[in-house]
C-alpha cells in the first residue's frame, strides 16, 4: 500500500473537522448561556434531525468496523451483536422514551428525584451516570487511537496517544464552547456520512455479487475454511458452557443497556414532545435497523471478498475487513478508486468516533453539573453558574476520558462497550423504570437499586477473568478471578432490581401517593413537561 | 447545516413548551396562547408546593379518563414487552446452546439461524410500526386533552403546573 490513501484520509477527516468546528462557532455565536440551551439544545429539533442524530450518538466506531470484523472473521456469531443492539430499541420506545421526555428536564436523575427526596437520589444516579459514560467514553478513546494506527500506518505508540490527546481536545471544543446545539448537528453530520458509506459499499458488494445474497453467503462460507459451520452459530461463543452464559449474559446487558445509556436519554429532551420523542426514535429504529442490516451484507462481503486470512493478517480482531473491503471494491490497492474508498471509510470511522465521544461528554457534563454539583454544592450559588460548571465538567471529563484512554490503550473495545452496557443496564435501568410504574417505589428503595446494580457490576468485573487470573488478562500476574464470566450483566442486572424491591420493603418512609400520583400523570399526558 | 439557523432565530419560542409546530401532525395546541408555566429549576423547586397542586394530580389520576389512557397504554406494552423480550431472549440461549439446530438448512446458503436472525430485525420493525400507530390512533388525543386539562386546574393554584 503507497501512502497516498493515508495522505487523501488525513486530508478528508481534516476537512470534517474543519466542519464541525464551523458548526461549532456557528452555533454558539447564538448561544443563549441557558442551561435549556446547553443540555437540550433549545428543546426545538424536529423529529426527524433528532433521529438522526440518535443514531449518529448510537452507531459507533464498534459498531461500523468492530461488527462487520466480527462478521468477516466470525461469521454467523458477530450478527448475535448488532441483533441485540438493535431490539434494544424496542424497549426505548416501549417503556422509557416518552415518558422520560415528560416527567425529566436535563438528566435521567430528574425522573426519579421527582419522586423521592432529591439529594440522595441526585447523587446516586448521577454516579452512575457519569460510571457508565466515562466506561463508555474510555472505549471510544481506545478505538480511536487503535483505529489510527491501523489505517494510517502510525504503529508506534506516540501515534496512538496523539490521536487520543487530539480527539479528547476536539470533543472538549464542541462540547463546551457549542453544547448540545453543536453535538446534535455534528451527530447529523456524522450519520450522514455513515449512511451514505455504508449504502455505498452494500450496493458495490451486492454488484460484486450480481445481487446475489444466496451466492454472496456461499462465497464467504467457502472462502472462510469453515464451510456451512460460518453462516451458523457457535464459532466464537460456542465453546465451554462459561464462554456460552458469557454471551447470554452480554446479550442481557446489550438489550437492557441502552435504554439505561446517559447520553442516549439525554436526547429526548431536545425535542418540543412526547410525540416528537416517539416519532425520532421511530426514525432511529429505521436507520440503526438498516444500518446493522447493511454490516451484515458488508461483514460476509469481506469475508467472501477480501477472506478472513487477509483481514486477519491485518489486525487480529478483524476492524480492519470494512477500510480493506473498501480498498478491493475499489479496484485494489494502488487504484485511484480503491485509495479513494479506502481514504472515505477511513475518514468517516474518525468522523463516527468524534461525534461519539461529543454527544457522551455532554451528556456526563450535565450529571456532573445537574446533579453532582447542584446537590453537593453550598447553597446560594447562583442558577446561571450551573452552566458554567457544566462547561468545567465537560473539560474535567475530557481530560479524565484522555488519561484513562491512554492508560486503557490495550483493552479490547468490545468488551469495554460491552461493560458500559451492563452497568447501564444494572444501576440506571431498574431505578428508572422503577420510577416511572412502581406506586409503592421510595427513597431508599431507589438509592439501592442504584447501588445495588452498580458496585456488583463494578465488583465482579475486578474478581472477572479480565482484570486477573488469565494470560490475557490485564494483570496476568495476580490471581483475584473469583467470578467467571467477562460481562456481569446476567448476575448484577437481576441484582439491581432485587435491590431495588428490598430498600422499598424495608423502608420505613411510606410511598408518597400525591407524587407518584404526579408522576404517572405527568408521563404519561405530558402535563407540566417543559 | 444552513438549517440550525431555523430553530435558533426566536427566543421567545425556546421558552414555550406549547410550542409543537415541529410535531406536525393535527394542529395540536394552536392559539391557545398559553403563557409557560413557570418551572423553578429542578434543585432549587421552593418546599411550600401548594397542597392542593398535589390533589389535582391525585384527582386527575383517579378520573376515568386517565385511567382509560393508562389501560390503553399498558394493554398494549405489557404484552408487547413480554412478547419480544421472549422472542429476543429465547433466540440468543437458542443461538448459544443449540447451534446445531440454527445450522439447518433451510434454502441454498440460509439456514434456520439466518432466517431467525432477519426474523428479529423484521419483527423490531413490525414493533415499532405497531406500537407508533396505537400510540398515534388510541392515546395521543385523549393524553393531550388530560394534559390541558390538567394544566388549567394546576394553573390556577400555588407551585404552578410542576
Amino acid at each position: 500500500m503507497t501512502g497516498n490513501h493515508q495522505t487523501l484520509a488525513l486530508l478528508l477527516f481534516s476537512v470534517f473537522v474543519a466542519i464541525t468546528l464551523g458548526i461549532t462557532t456557528w452555533v454558539s455565536r447564538h448561544r443563549h448561556g441557558s442551561a435549556e440551551d446547553f443540555y437540550a439544545g433549545g428543546r426545538l429539533f424536529s423529529p426527524m434531525e433528532n433521529g438522526f442524530a440518535i443514531a449518529g450518538d448510537y452507531m459507533s466506531a464498534a459498531s461500523f468496523l468492530g461488527i462487520s470484523g466480527l462478521i468477516a472473521l466470525f461469521g454467523y456469531d458477530g450478527l448475535l451483536y448488532s441483533v441485540g443492539f438493535l431490539v434494544a430499541w424496542l424497549v426505548v420506545l416501549f417503556l422509557v422514551a416518552e415518558l422520560v421526555r415528560n416527567c425529566g428536564r436535563y438528566t435521567l436523575a430528574d425522573v426519579v428525584a421527582a419522586r423521592m427526596r432529591e439529594r440522595p437520589v441526585r447523587i446516586a444516579a448521577g454516579t452512575s451516570s457519569v460510571t457508565v459514560s466515562v466506561l463508555y467514553l474510555v472505549a471510544q478513546m481506545v478505538g480511536a487511537g487503535s483505529l489510527v494506527a491501523l489505517l494510517l500506518g502510525g504503529t508506534s505508540g506516540a501515534a496512538q496517544a496523539w490521536t487520543v490527546v487530539g480527539v479528547g481536545a476536539l470533543m472538549i471544543v464542541y462540547v463546551s464552547f457549542g453544547g448540545m446545539r453543536a453535538t446534535t448537528w455534528i451527530q447529523i453530520v456524522k450519520a450522514v456520512l455513515l449512511m451514505g458509506g455504508a449504502i455505498a459499499l452494500t450496493v458495490l458488494v451486492l454488484l460484486r455479487f450480481h445481487g446475489d445474497f444466496d451466492q454472496l453467503l456461499r462465497t464467504a462460507a467457502q472462502r472462510s475454511g469453515h464451510g456451512t459451520a460460518f453462516l451458523a452459530p457457535g464459532l466464537k461463543y460456542g465453546g465451554d458452557w462459561t464462554a456460552r452464559l458469557d454471551f447470554i449474559s452480554l446479550g442481557l446487558a446489550l438489550v437492557l443497556g441502552t435504554a439505561g445509556l446517559p447520553h442516549i436519554l439525554s436526547r429526548f429532551y431536545t425535542v418540543p414532545t412526547a410525540r416528537a420523542a416517539r416519532r425520532s426514535v421511530v426514525w432511529s429504529i429505521g436507520l440503526i435497523g438498516g444500518f446493522y442490516l447493511m454490516t451484515i451484507v458488508l461483514g460476509f462481503g469481506a469475508a467472501a471478498i477480501v477472506g478472513p486470512d487477509a483481514v486477519r493478517g491485518s489486525n487480529a480482531a478483524g476492524n480492519t475487513a470494512v477500510p480493506l473491503l473498501a480498498l478491493d471494491l475499489g479496484g485494489g490497492a494502488g487504484s485511484t478508486g480503491g485509495t479513494v474508498l479506502f481514504a472515505v471509510v477511513a475518514a468517516i470511522a474518525f468522523a463516527t468516533i468524534l461525534a461519539v465521544v461529543a454527544g457522551i461528554t455532554l451528556a456526563s457534563s450535565a450529571s456532573v453539573a445537574h446533579d453532582l454539583y447542584a446537590s453537593l454544592r453550598r447553597r446560594g450559588a447562583k442558577p446561571r453558574s450551573e452552566v458554567a460548571v457544566a462547561r468545567a465538567a465537560a473539560v474535567g471529563v475530557g481530560v479524565v476520558a484522555i488519561a484513562l484512554g491512554l492508560l486503557a490503550r490495550d483493552l479490547n473495545v468490545a468488551f469495554l462497550v460491552g461493560l458500559a452496557f451492563a452497568v447501564a443496564a444494572s444501576a440506571n435501568l431498574p431505578v428508572l423504570l422503577y420510577s416511572l410504574f412502581w406506586r409503592n417505589f421510595t427513597t431508599r428503595g431507589a438509592v439501592w437499586s442504584v447501588y445495588g446494580g452498580l458496585v456488583p457490576a463494578l465488583v465482579l468485573v475486578v474478581l472477572s477473568p479480565v482484570v486477573s487470573g488469565s494470560p490475557a488478562s490485564l494483570f496476568p500476574g495476580v490471581d483475584l478471578q473469583y467470578f467467571p464470566l467477562e460481562n456481569p450483566g446476567l448476575v448484577s442486572i437481576p441484582l439491581g432490581f432485587l435491590a431495588g424491591w428490598l430498600g422499598t420493603v424495608t423502608s420505613a418512609e411510606p410511598p408518597d401517593e400525591a407524587k407518584h400520583a404526579e408522576t404517572e400523570v405527568r408521563a404519561l399526558t405530558g402535563a407540566g413537561a417543559v | 447545516m444552513e438549517k440550525q439557523d431555523g430553530p435558533d432565530s426566536g427566543e421567545a419560542r425556546i421558552d414555550d413548551p406549547w410550542y409543537d409546530a415541529l410535531a406536525s401532525g393535527w394542529g395540536e395546541l394552536d392559539g391557545t396562547g398559553a403563557p409557560a408555566p413557570v418551572v423553578p429549576p429542578a434543585r432549587g423547586r421552593p418546599e411550600d408546593r401548594g397542597v392542593r397542586a398535589a390533589d389535582i394530580y391525585l384527582e386527575v389520576q383517579r378520573s376515568a379518563a386517565f385511567q382509560e389512557v393508562r389501560g390503553r397504554y399498558r394493554r398494549f406494552v405489557v404484552p408487547s414487552v413480554a412478547v419480544f423480550l421472549t422472542w429476543y431472549v429465547g433466540y440468543v440461549v437458542v443461538a448459544t446452546t443449540a447451534p446445531q439446530f440454527m445450522a439447518r438448512p433451510v434454502a441454498g446458503a440460509v439456514n434456520v439461524a439466518m432466517v431467525a436472525g432477519l426474523g428479529q430485525f423484521l419483527t423490531t420493525f413490525l414493533f415499532t410500526w405497531a406500537y407508533a400507530r396505537h400510540a398515534r390512533l388510541r392515546r395521543d388525543r385523549a393524553a393531550l386533552d388530560l394534559r390541558w386539562d390538567t394544566q388549567e386546574l394546576t394553573r390556577g393554584v400555588a407551585g404552578g403546573g410542576r
